[in-house]
C-alpha cells in the first residue's frame, strides 16, 4: 500500500497506509487527521480538504482541473501548490506523497 | 413587532429530513412550516453536491441531491407546507406544556406545540477569511452580506472572491461606491459569464479597478476599516483604500444558535431518546444528522426514520385527546384522502 505523509499547520506528522484508488482526502478522515475538515464528503464543492503538495511531489500529483481551480476560490491562503486533497487519486506513484495542511480551512 | 405565526410543528432545517418529517407529520394531520438560513430547500443536498449522485435511498438506485429535493417537494406538495427560507432560528422559549415561541433573524416569531430540529450539519454561515486582527471590524466595517445597499455609497469598497455573490455585489454597488476594487485570487471567475464580461468593461473604462491577489492586512481603528493590503502571487503588497470590505468565499457549516438552547449535547450533537427522537425538553425533537445516539448512522434514510417515530411522539402533543391508529398508505383509505389519491 503507498503511504502519504500529512505533517499539519502545527507540526504533527503522519505517515499512514492510503488504499489504492481512495483519494488523499478519504485516507486522512480514515487516520483522523483533523484539519482535514471535508464537509463535502468528497464532492469539490466547499473547499475544506485544501493542502499544500510538497513542491518535490507538485509534478506527479498536477494541476486541479478547472472544477477544482474554481472550488479554491472558497480556500484560503491559496498557493501556487494548493489542491483539494479529494481532488488527488492515491496511485502507486504516489507512494510517499508529503502534503501540508493550512492552518484554516474555513471553520 | 409582526404577527405572531400559529403552527403545530416547526422544523428547523429544510434538508431532506426537515422535508420527509412534513410527510409523516402531514398523514398524522399535524401541519408544519420550516425555516431554512439558505434560500432553497434541500439543505445540504442542495448546497454542497445537488449533481453528485446519492446511492443509498432506499428503492431508488441512483438519485443526485438536486433530484431528491426535487422528490421530497413533490411527495409533500400534499400537505401543502410553508416554507421560511434566508432565516435562521435564534430562540426557543417554553411558554406552555408544551408550547413553544421561536423567533428568527427575520423578525418572525412561531408559536408552535413542538419544534423538531432536522437541522444537519448546523446553518450554513458565510466563511470568515482567516485575516489576523479582522474581529473588531466585522458587523461594522467587514460584512458577509449586503443588508442595505446605501450603507455603501460613496465608500471605498472592497469585494472579495470570484463567484456570482462577489460579482453580483460588484455590479450592484460599483455605481453607489466612491471607489470598488474586486480582489480575487487569480484572472479567472466562476461567475455566470455575462456578470464577468459587465465586470471586466466596467475594469476597462476605469470605473473599478480589479486586484489578482488576497486580502492579508486590514488597518483602521474602532471597528472602522481605512486600508486593506493586498498580496499577488509575486509577494507584491499594495495598500488600497477601504472603508468597508465584503469577502464572499461561500459557506460552512457552524450550530450557531442551537448550542444555546439547553438541550443535552455530545459536542455539536443532540442527545435524543431513541424511540422518540426527543431531546432532553419536552416537545423538541431532533432529527438527522444532528442527533447523535448509539449506533447512529449519518445516513439520510435513518433521518427518513427518525422523521417517522417522532412523528407519533409529536402526535401526542398537538392531539392529546385522539388516539393514534397506525395505518399504511397502500390500504387506508383515510390516509389516500389526506395523499389526495383517494
Amino acid at each position: 500500500m503507498p503511504k502519504i505523509t500529512f505533517i499539519e499547520h502545527d507540526g504533527t506528522v503522519h505517515t499512514v497506509e492510503a488504499e489504492l484508488g481512495a483519494s488523499v482526502m478519504e485516507t486522512a478522515v480514515r487516520n483522523d487527521i483533523a484539519s482535514i475538515v471535508a464537509e463535502c464528503g468528497g464532492g469539490c464543492t466547499c473547499a475544506t480538504c485544501h493542502v499544500y503538495v510538497d513542491d518535490a511531489w507538485m509534478e506527479r500529483v498536477g494541476q486541479p482541473s478547472p472544477d477544482e481551480d474554481a472550488e479554491l476560490d472558497a480556500a484560503f491562503d491559496v498557493r501556487a501548490n494548493s489542491r483539494l486533497s479529494c481532488q488527488i487519486k492515491v496511485t502507486e506513484a504516489l507512494d510517499g506523497l508529503i502534503v501540508r495542511t493550512p492552518s484554516y480551512q474555513g471553520r | 413587532m409582526s404577527e405572531t405565526i400559529k403552527t403545530d410543528v416547526l422544523i428547523v432545517g429544510a434538508g431532506p429530513c426537515g422535508l420527509f418529517a412534513v410527510f409523516e407529520l402531514g398523514l398524522l394531520d399535524i401541519k408544519a412550516h420550516l425555516v431554512d438560513i439558505l434560500d432553497k430547500v434541500g439543505g445540504q443536498c442542495a448546497e454542497l453536491y445537488p449533481e453528485k449522485p446519492i446511492y443509498d435511498i432506499p428503492g431508488i438506485p441512483e438519485i443526485t441531491g438536486q433530484g431528491l429535493s426535487e422528490s421530497l417537494m413533490q411527495q409533500i406538495k400534499p400537505f401543502n407546507p410553508t416554507f421560511h427560507l434566508g432565516e435562521m432560528v435564534t430562540g426557543i422559549d417554553n411558554i406552555g406544556d408544551p408550547l413553544y415561541r421561536v423567533t428568527t433573524t427575520g423578525g418572525k416569531t412561531f408559536e408552535c406545540k413542538a419544534v423538531i430540529i432536522a437541522a444537519g450539519g448546523g446553518s450554513f454561515q458565510p466563511k470568515r477569511p482567516p485575516i489576523a486582527g479582522i474581529e473588531p471590524y466585522e458587523d461594522k466595517s467587514v460584512h458577509y452580506a449586503v443588508r442595505k445597499m446605501e450603507n455603501f455609497r460613496d465608500k471605498n469598497l472592497v469585494i472579495v472572491g470570484g463567484g456570482d455573490s462577489a460579482l453580483d455585489w460588484t455590479l450592484n454597488l460599483q455605481p453607489i461606491a466612491k471607489r470598488l476594487t474586486l480582489v480575487h485570487r487569480r484572472d479567472d471567475f466562476r461567475g455566470a459569464p455575462d456578470s464577468v464580461n459587465k465586470m471586466r468593461a466596467l475594469v476597462a473604462s476605469g470605473a473599478m479597478d480589479l486586484k489578482i491577489g488576497q486580502v492579508t492586512e486590514l488597518e483602521g481603528a474602532d471597528g472602522q476599516l481605512s486600508t486593506a493590503s493586498i498580496k499577488d502571487k509575486d509577494g507584491n503588497v499594495e495598500r488600497v483604500a477601504c472603508d468597508a470590505m465584503l469577502p464572499f468565499f461561500g459557506l460552512t457549516m457552524k450550530l450557531g444558535p442551537i448550542s444555546d438552547w439547553k438541550l443535552d449535547m455530545d459536542g455539536e450533537l443532540i442527545k435524543v431518546d431513541v424511540s422518540t427522537f426527543e431531546t432532553n425538553r419536552q416537545g423538541i425533537f431532533a432529527i438527522g444528522d444532528i442527533n447523535t445516539y448509539p449506533g447512529k448512522l449519518k445516513l439520510i434514510l435513518s433521518g427518513f426514520h427518525e422523521g417517522a417515530l417522532c412523528a407519533q411522539r409529536v402526535h401526542h402533543y398537538v392531539y392529546p385527546e385522539k388516539r393514534l391508529v397506525f395505518q399504511y398508505t397502500t390500504s387506508s383509505t383515510s390516509l389516500q384522502k389526506k395523499l389526495g389519491v383517494a
